[in-house]
């Protein structure tokens, strides 16, 4: 993958560790390429333009927003979306806690929240509420449910969760 | 939803490469990609065009933190914002520059986002952040397809502002900017980078690229600090951003810098605060004398909306960056952290 004059270019990814090529026109978002081509409808265009955080998937392991990523950009990159959260049926310990806490109300922003809520509990396990709140001020919850979702990722970081975080 | 406009792409791997690509390129098609997101939803939005992006992804140089000469630190013009704000150098020796990269925006887009992009950050303006239909209900502006401008009616060039969090603290602590392009190096400092139109708020050349941030070592005694005015505390574009690095010997002032943004296309640096403190303390007396002069001299217009309450909390954001101050350790102290 070197130039192009608008013709495709095939890209290398990994998506919920499957590997994954194609050929896309630059113009492509992450978020196009996930929902339409892939079928992983759990990234969310909500704004589409950077503001809301729906779209928000793991980019090598960082919280990023889908909808301003140009697949181009990041050939060769591990992507990690809400539809690879759970393991062999179960659900990933974020999105129990999501349904114990009552955490969703209409869902829409729910996929960007887990996975900023996931990146900020690997890279900070026991993260205080003030992180937490910090690490998902860039996810817009239209319902304003914020206190619930932010006591459901509290919960994990404190451990009252049985199992451990995979 | 909103797609992009066709587009070819390239990714170089050297800088040579990347600026031969940009001499090749036809002006106003070819537009640099870094972390995309200034560029992407405005193309996504129309206000502004491109045919060909340049990828910097692969561009090793532009991704790295380098001491220099005489203890500065270069930053790569495509380090981004979360990985700047970070830096323990930078976090020590720089504090309002990191704070500043802090508070942009929200996480995910800290980091995708990347200094060199902050600095060249379109201009913002409440009647040009819009979509094509709303823009051209109104018949365009002087910034984009129209020839009037709807914030100062009489006005001839355009007032959209610097909405940048990362200029204010870069003046106030003299950083200089390395560019280049086929006709050769050269640096700027960051004040004489910005031009003062809205349309186009810089002076990099269509076939210049921003290499690296050169911040210098901060003269021992050195405090500064940033503050940012904001409707909600995460997310929005700031309506004004106060950068101060003052140098305190003896408990008497030696130099003060404030730098005021979001007011229009370029930081205004104050001017006359050596009258005001320098040879004095840094009491509650001095903060207020320098937090009036602020509002003597900056105006905020109606580019971003509420001008009357962003006047008024001038005094007030400068005070408190004054208040706030942080030390700029010396470069020994850093080196043991």
């Amino acid at each position: 993958m070197r130039s192009s004059d608008g013709s495709l270019i095939e890209v290398h990814l990994t998506v919920n560790g499957d590997a994954v090529r194609r050929a896309v026109p630059p113009e492509r978002t992450l978020a196009e390429l996930l929902r339409e081509d892939l079928l992983l409808t759990g990234c969310k265009q909500g704004c589409d333009q950077g503001d809301c955080g729906a779209c928000t998937v793991l980019v090598d392991g960082r919280a990023q927003l889908a909808c301003l990523t140009l697949v181009v950009a990041i050939d060769g990159a591990t992507i990690e979306t809400v539809e690879g959260l759970q393991q062999r049926g179960r659900l990933h310990p974020l999105q129990a806690a999501f349904v114990a806490h009552g955490a969703a109300q209409c869902g829409f922003c729910t996929p960007g929240m887990l996975l900023s809520a996931v990146a900020l509990l690997r890279a900070s396990p026991r993260a205080s509420r003030d992180e937490i709140r910090a690490g998902l001020a860039g996810n817009l919850c239209r319902c304003t449910g914020y206190v619930k979702i932010i006591d459901a990722v509290e919960a994990v970081a404190r451990g009252d969760d049985e199992e451990p975080a995979p | 939803m909103q797609p992009l406009p066709p587009l070819a792409w390239s990714a170089p791997t050297t800088i040579d490469e990347v600026v031969a690509a940009l001499a090749e390129g036809v002006p106003g098609e070819v537009r640099l990609h870094a972390g995309g997101t200034d560029l992407v939803p405005n193309l996504k939005r129309g206000v502004t065009s491109a045919r060909r992006l340049i990828g910097l992804g692969r561009v090793a140089e532009l991704q790295e933190l380098v001491d220099g000469p005489a203890d500065a630190l270069g930053v790569g013009a495509a380090v981004t914002l979360d990985d700047l704000g970070r830096d323990p150098r930078v976090v020590a020796r720089w504090p309002a520059v990191a704070e500043a990269a802090r508070q942009v925006a929200s996480p995910q887009l800290r980091r995708m986002a990347t200094l060199g992009g902050n600095l060249c950050l379109d201009t913002r303006c409440r009647f040009y952040d819009q979509s094509a239909f709303w823009r051209g209900a109104l018949g365009g502006c002087l910034k984009a397809d129209g020839d009037a401008c709807h914030v100062v009616p009489t006005g001839r060039k355009c007032v959209a502002a610097c909405c940048a969090d990362t200029p204010a603290p870069l003046i106030a602590a003299g950083a200089e900017l390395e560019l280049a392009s086929v006709r050769g190096p050269r640096r700027v400092h960051v004040a004489d980078f910005f031009a003062g139109d809205g349309a186009r708020n810089h002076t990099l050349a269509p076939d210049e690229l921003l290499v690296r941030v050169w911040l210098p070592a901060p003269a021992p005694g050195t405090r500064a600090g940033y503050q940012r005015l904001r409707r909600r505390g995460a997310i929005d574009f700031p309506l004004l951003t106060v950068a101060a690095t003052v140098v305190v010997e003896r408990d008497v002032v030696r130099a003060v810098t404030v730098v005021v943004g979001a007011l229009g296309a370029v930081p205004r640096r104050l001017r006359g605060l050596d009258a005001l403190a320098v040879g004095r303390p840094l009491d509650a007396a001095v903060r207020a004398a320098i937090a009036a002069a602020a509002t003597r001299q900056c105006h905020p217009l109606d580019n971003l909306g509420d001008a009357a309450w962003r006047q008024a909390v001038v005094a007030p954001l400068v005070r408190r960056t004054l208040e706030a101050l942080e030390p700029a350790t010396a470069p020994d102290a850093a080196s043991l952290r």
